[in-house]
């Protein structure tokens, strides 16, 4: 009975209103009406504000003399520059914790994500208590306790502790002797380069010939020495060009040599710490969804464990690892923009900074929303590369 | 023929044997799990030695020596600080969070109005346990309490202004209350937004997919507070002369928009695993989109990634403690405003507050991912192949 | 809100849903009442009901939450909503900080109380909104706020480029240095703090006045930047820096709330005017004068030594100059010109007293705080407040 009315119905299906062709054009021209109406609306009452209010507006600001201080610069930097250049060192600071973070928290994440899956039931325990502890506590709060640990443990600069190599550790920070280089320290760089091409091409050879004659090449060791002896070597040649700038007490703190300050120290072990967590789970998953039969496999093939870690296990796991360990990086350099909490100069402390002195509140979000997106496509990119070179090639 | 002699073959079984004695008790365990290879034992001192160093610190710290009760600061501070505990003692000021314990919870609510958020919560908790025990029948009409009434009877109870309840401001809930409110809020807004925005992401209409990807890709690339920079500091600029929006309510917006991309991520995912059979099936039966997808797909899609939602709800979570850098004052917010009240500058209250604020973070997050792993158990064997 | 999307585009199944199951699923829902199955219609009811649900929802939260100054003078929305919402810091002991039970005092807190009395003839009518540092300009100027008495310098960029309006100054004050004297003896001027590691808050003149001084004087320091005044409290008294630098005034109320407040001095060096004083948005004159004679209102009440305790008798005064500011004199026009009622003066003073009084209570000689009246005397005490007069 019903059925048949639908039948009857049918026809009237054929009417333009129900041609989905219509209907999603019908929708969209809505869609782009309606966006577009809103985009006009805001502009509109930015502008109206804008004018009504006489604040000024535009990106002129960025050429002005920025007359405020920053305590972490990467460039040359006093409050004689611009704007703009405050905003590239606040850039810079921000890569610069991204990437050191990004290193420590993927060592921590390999070592904790292994350790979870170890045969000794202790260090198995200790690995999940920390992942545990860490996946579930706010990344700020992880940051505020390292920055007031550090800070109610380490003395004032008057009682510094002293470690060995002339480096100080106290409330201000770490500091260590900054090298010096003196003239003919460019040979020890080429030195450098130069074994870098020829470690490559010794690695490339022994691969050609091992593919030909199945002879191996003990590739690694002759790497090492080529790339620690040539620059060593260039070193002894140009006559030592080296010296150290040894931090020293004076009035206030300590001078000279090279300062980690608590700032950056913390946030930095804080956002490793935090973002390894989550790795060592990537880690472990990965290792997980590497199936038994291929270990076994490479054992009857008469491979020995190291090589069957290096050749058959680790190149599966990565392939399942590298996507959500790009997104963890991601993370870790979004959340570097907790930084602002606890006063490590980075981009938003900066760009917020710059908003305060000028009151250009529109500009400034801006540039710091497209700043961290360019940041984050750039990170992508990257762990694309990796991720197409790991991929499984397919037949 | 020659008679088969099967008197030397035993009738009944051999009863089993025991392991011997290497194989089993505790000392098997010991070896296959402490002691298996020379790494391993190596592995294990070092692993003894991390916990014999670190564990007696955290229990003396959090229990032996930790004050629980006390008027101010004396009782925290030692003698040479100008307190009552002698030179050279450390442990946890609990007495710092029992006194401001009630601050922590609810911000600056006024006291006598506190029963409302009190009600609120216990409404809250009554709803939501029927809802996570799977046996208990009539989830519907569970959810809509949940998800619709609840967040309405709240608003009125909390805010006030009507029904004889005087008005509170938002600038004065601060504590678990905003913690709480700004995550739930975030919850039930972000998961409906973020599946039509995974529709949206996956429809044939190119202008509707072209903005749901600009929108997600957007907001996943940029970090959450600068979403919340832009809702505390830009939002009002975008409004007409005189409109203005109460900051809680933009720190709302913004957290569940935030919230809300990732969700689409996750929802999207979910879409994609359900195979086209289902989409097919859905159409030659004559159902229309909605139908389609509200009754056959997003059901199956949204079941398959319930580990990956509580995943994010677990994020936004931890992520509404940033908050506080808009000046808006949730339970990390209250706990650091409290640490430089003057009455309990010890050197230990930093370190007490923040281990309450991270205990009770933990807490909520480590339940949720629980019960995240407990859903996943009970649903997964619909899908043992 | 039906229609037919053809094929969907789908991704590797993880499920292995079959779509005879779906099919088996749905064959006991004969009864087709429209076009789709019956539970469809049910979900689209439901659908429908939930919605005007949500838009309920959301229109409540919309008018609870959303308030509506229509473009109209602020002093007409003021009235229209029935309180002044004035924008204060986060709290700054003295100027403006909630005391136990929340109630905001201070200065500034006290400023806006006697605007609402201006206003509405009492000074309960007011409500406060705390800002940051960097979110004060936009509160204001985006109308979230009706005054912002926080804590603020005048300068010249404030009233151009950023669309303030300065009413006047509420508190004189300068920047300068304080560091703990136990830690660092002999320490007794600022131009010996080259090479110290300076905590300051972020986004504020202080923090260009710091970077001014140590360059013109030929000295090194290092930054310490805060974004929040809370964090550069904790932060200096965890001795992350050697030196605090603010207003002058700030300094004294922050030593209070350190952990030994008589291990600090503040330095006798002044390196900045600051003059603090209340704002308000530009284009809305009436609403600015209305704020600025507040102001000079209570400098007036000083001046004449009408007291909080002295009002009403005072209004019998033979005085006529002070007959005139507390509105007494016959056929006045005063108040009403400015947009107020005739007695508004008394009505401030009622509320919170007259400057000095204002100024002693929150931060002077009955406060904690315990600043000497200083150049925030009046000008005929050799101080610099002085208000231009009520007639």
């Amino acid at each position: 009975m019903a059925s048949q009315e639908i039948l009857r119905e049918e026809p009237s299906r054929g009417s333009f209103i129900n041609d989905p062709k219509i209907r999603s054009l019908f929708f969209q021209t809505l869609v782009v009406v309606l966006l577009f109406g809103s985009i006009w609306w805001i502009v509109h009452n930015v502008i109206d504000n804008l004018q009504r209010l006489h604040i000024a507006s535009g990106f002129q600001f960025l050429r002005g003399r920025a007359g405020f201080d920053i305590s972490d610069t990467p460039i040359a930097y006093t409050s004689d520059s611009t704007y703009g250049r405050a905003l590239v060192v606040g850039l810079l600071n921000t890569a610069i914790v991204a990437v050191a973070g990004i290193i420590t928290a993927t060592i921590i994440g390999f070592i904790v994500g292994i350790g979870r899956l170890s045969q000794n039931w202790l260090i198995r325990k200790i690995c999940t208590v920390y992942v545990e502890i860490f996946r579930n506590i706010p990344p700020l709060l992880v940051i505020f306790f390292w920055y007031s640990g550090v800070l109610a443990v380490l003395p004032p600069p008057r009682e510094s502790f002293h470690l060995p190599f002339g480096s100080f550790l106290n409330q201000r920070g770490f500091y260590f002797p900054r090298a010096v280089w003196g003239d003919g320290a460019w040979l020890i760089f080429v030195a450098f380069v130069v074994a870098l091409g020829m470690a490559w091409f010794v690695a490339h050879r022994a691969r050609q010939r091992q593919m030909a004659t199945g002879q191996q090449f003990p590739v690694f060791w002759t790497s090492v020495a080529l790339i620690v002896g040539l620059p060593v070597l260039a070193f002894l040649l140009a006559g030592m060009p080296l010296t150290f700038d040894f931090p020293k007490q004076s009035t206030f703190n300590l001078t000279g040599g090279f300062l980690l300050k608590p700032e950056f120290l913390s946030l930095y072990m804080a956002l490793s710490c935090y973002t390894a967590a989550f790795i060592a789970e990537i880690v472990r998953a990965g290792i997980r969804g590497v199936s038994r039969g291929q270990t076994e496999a490479a054992g009857a093939l008469g491979l020995r464990s190291g090589p069957i870690l290096r050749l058959v296990v680790v190149p599966q796991a990565l392939r399942i690892v590298i996507p959500p360990l790009t997104s963890q990086y991601l993370n870790l350099t979004k959340n570097s923009s907790l930084a602002i909490a606890i006063g490590y100069p980075d981009l938003t402390a900066t760009a917020g900074t710059v908003l305060n002195q000028t009151g250009q509140a529109v500009e400034g979000v801006l540039i710091m929303m497209i700043a961290y997106l360019v940041l984050s496509l750039v990170t992508s990119a990257v762990m694309n590369v990796v991720n197409a070179r790991m991929a499984l090639v397919e037949r | 023929m020659q008679e088969h002699d099967t008197s030397w073959v035993r009738t009944e079984m051999a009863l089993a044997e025991p392991a011997p004695l290497g194989e089993r008790g505790a000392y098997a365990w010991v070896r296959k799990n402490l002691i298996a290879s020379t790494g391993d034992t190596i592995l294990t001192i070092l692993g003894i030695a991390i916990v014999a160093w670190i564990l007696p610190q955290v229990i003396n710290w959090a229990f032996i020596n930790a004050q629980w009760t006390g008027p101010n600061r004396t009782v925290c501070a030692t003698v040479s600080q100008g307190g009552i505990q002698p030179d050279g003692w450390t442990g946890a000021c609990w007495a710092f969070v029992n006194a401001k314990f009630g601050q922590f919870i609810f911000g600056t609510y006024p006291i006598e109005e506190r029963w409302r958020p009190t009600l609120v919560a216990i409404l809250f908790v009554a709803l939501l346990v029927p809802m996570l025990i799977p046996r208990v029948p009539r989830k519907g009409l569970n959810a809509i309490l949940l998800f619709l009434v609840l967040p309405v009877v709240s608003f009125f109870l909390l805010s006030g202004g009507a029904f004889g309840l005087p008005y509170v401001e938002t600038s004065r809930w601060g504590g678990l209350l905003v913690t709480l409110s700004l995550s739930f809020v975030g919850i039930v807004v972000s998961l409906p937004l973020g599946t039509v925005l995974a529709l949206g992401r996956r429809s044939k209409m190119p202008i509707v997919r072209l903005l749901c990807v600009i929108f997600i890709e957007f907001v996943r690339g940029i970090p959450l507070i600068t979403v919340l920079f832009f809702a505390s500091v830009m939002l009002p600029l975008f409004l007409p002369a005189g409109v203005t929006f109460d900051k809680f309510l933009r720190a709302l917006i913004g957290v569940s928009l935030f919230a809300a991309a990732y969700m689409a991520e996750v929802v999207r995912g979910g879409l994609q695993a359900i195979p086209k059979g289902q989409y097919e099936g859905a159409d030659s039966l004559g159902l229309g989109y909605w139908q389609k997808m509200g009754l056959i797909v997003l059901p199956q899609a949204l079941k398959l990634v319930i580990p990956a939602i509580v995943n994010t709800f677990i994020g936004m979570f931890k992520d509404t403690s940033l908050v506080l850098i808009i000046s808006i004052f949730d339970l990390l917010g209250v706990v650091k405003q409290n640490l430089s009240d003057a009455n309990w500058a010890t050197p230990q209250t930093a370190r007490s507050g923040l281990v309450f604020a991270a205990f009770v973070f933990w807490l909520f997050c480590f339940g949720m991912s629980r019960y995240s792993m407990y859903t996943e158990r009970r649903l997964d064997t619909g899908y043992k192949r | 809100m039906r229609f037919v999307n053809g094929r969907q585009c789908t991704g590797n199944g993880a499920g292995s849903w079959s779509g005879a199951e779906v099919g088996a699923a749905f064959t006991h829902e004969k009864d087709q009442g429209c076009l789709g199955s019956r539970g469809a219609c049910k979900a689209e009811k439901g659908l429908w009901v939930m919605k005007h649900i949500a838009i309920g929802i959301l229109g409540a939260a919309a008018l609870g939450f959303m308030a509506s100054a229509a473009s109209a003078g602020t002093l007409d929305t003021v009235k229209q909503k029935g309180f002044i919402q004035c924008g204060v810091s986060t709290g700054l002991a003295g100027f403006s900080a909630p005391d136990d039970k929340g109630e905001w005092q201070g200065i500034d807190a006290d400023f806006c109380r006697a605007v609402a009395a201006a206003v509405f003839g009492d000074g309960t009518k007011v409500k406060f909104t705390p800002l940051s540092a960097k979110e004060r300009f936009t509160a204001l100027q985006s109308g979230e706020v009706d005054i912002l008495s926080r804590n603020t310098t005048w300068t010249i960029n404030r009233d151009t480029a950023l669309g303030l309006n300065f009413v006047g100054v509420t508190y004189y004050d300068g920047q300068g240095f304080m560091i703990n004297a136990k830690k660092l003896p002999g320490v007794n001027s600022a131009l010996q703090l080259s090479g110290a590691a300076v905590c300051v808050q972020s986004g504020t003149t202080t923090e260009l006045n710091l970077a001014d001084y140590f360059k013109s004087n030929k000295m090194e320091y290092n930054p310490v930047v805060f974004e929040k005044l809370e964090e550069v409290n904790a932060a200096y008294d965890a001795g992350r820096c050697d030196v605090y630098t603010t207003d002058q005034s700030g300094l004294y109320g922050i030593r209070l709330t350190l952990g030994s407040p008589a291990d600090h001095v503040v330095l006798p060096e002044i390196i900045s005017k600051e003059p603090l004083g209340p704002a308000v948005r530009q284009g809305d004159d009436q609403w600015y004068h209305i704020v600025k004679w507040t102001l000079f209102a209570l400098i007036n009440a000083e001046e004449y030594g009408i007291t909080k305790a002295n009002v009403d008798e005072m209004k019998n005064s033979d005085n006529p100059e002070i007959k005139r500011i507390l509105g007494q004199e016959a056929d006045t026009k005063i108040g009403t010109d400015l947009g107020v009622s005739n007695d508004w003066v008394v009505n401030i003073v009622k509320a919170v007293g007259n400057y000095g009084e204002m100024f002693d209570r929150n931060v002077g000689s009955g406060s904690p705080l315990k600043i000497a009246r200083g150049i925030n005397a009046l000008w005929t005490k050799g101080g610099l407040q002085y208000a231009p007069p009520i007639r």
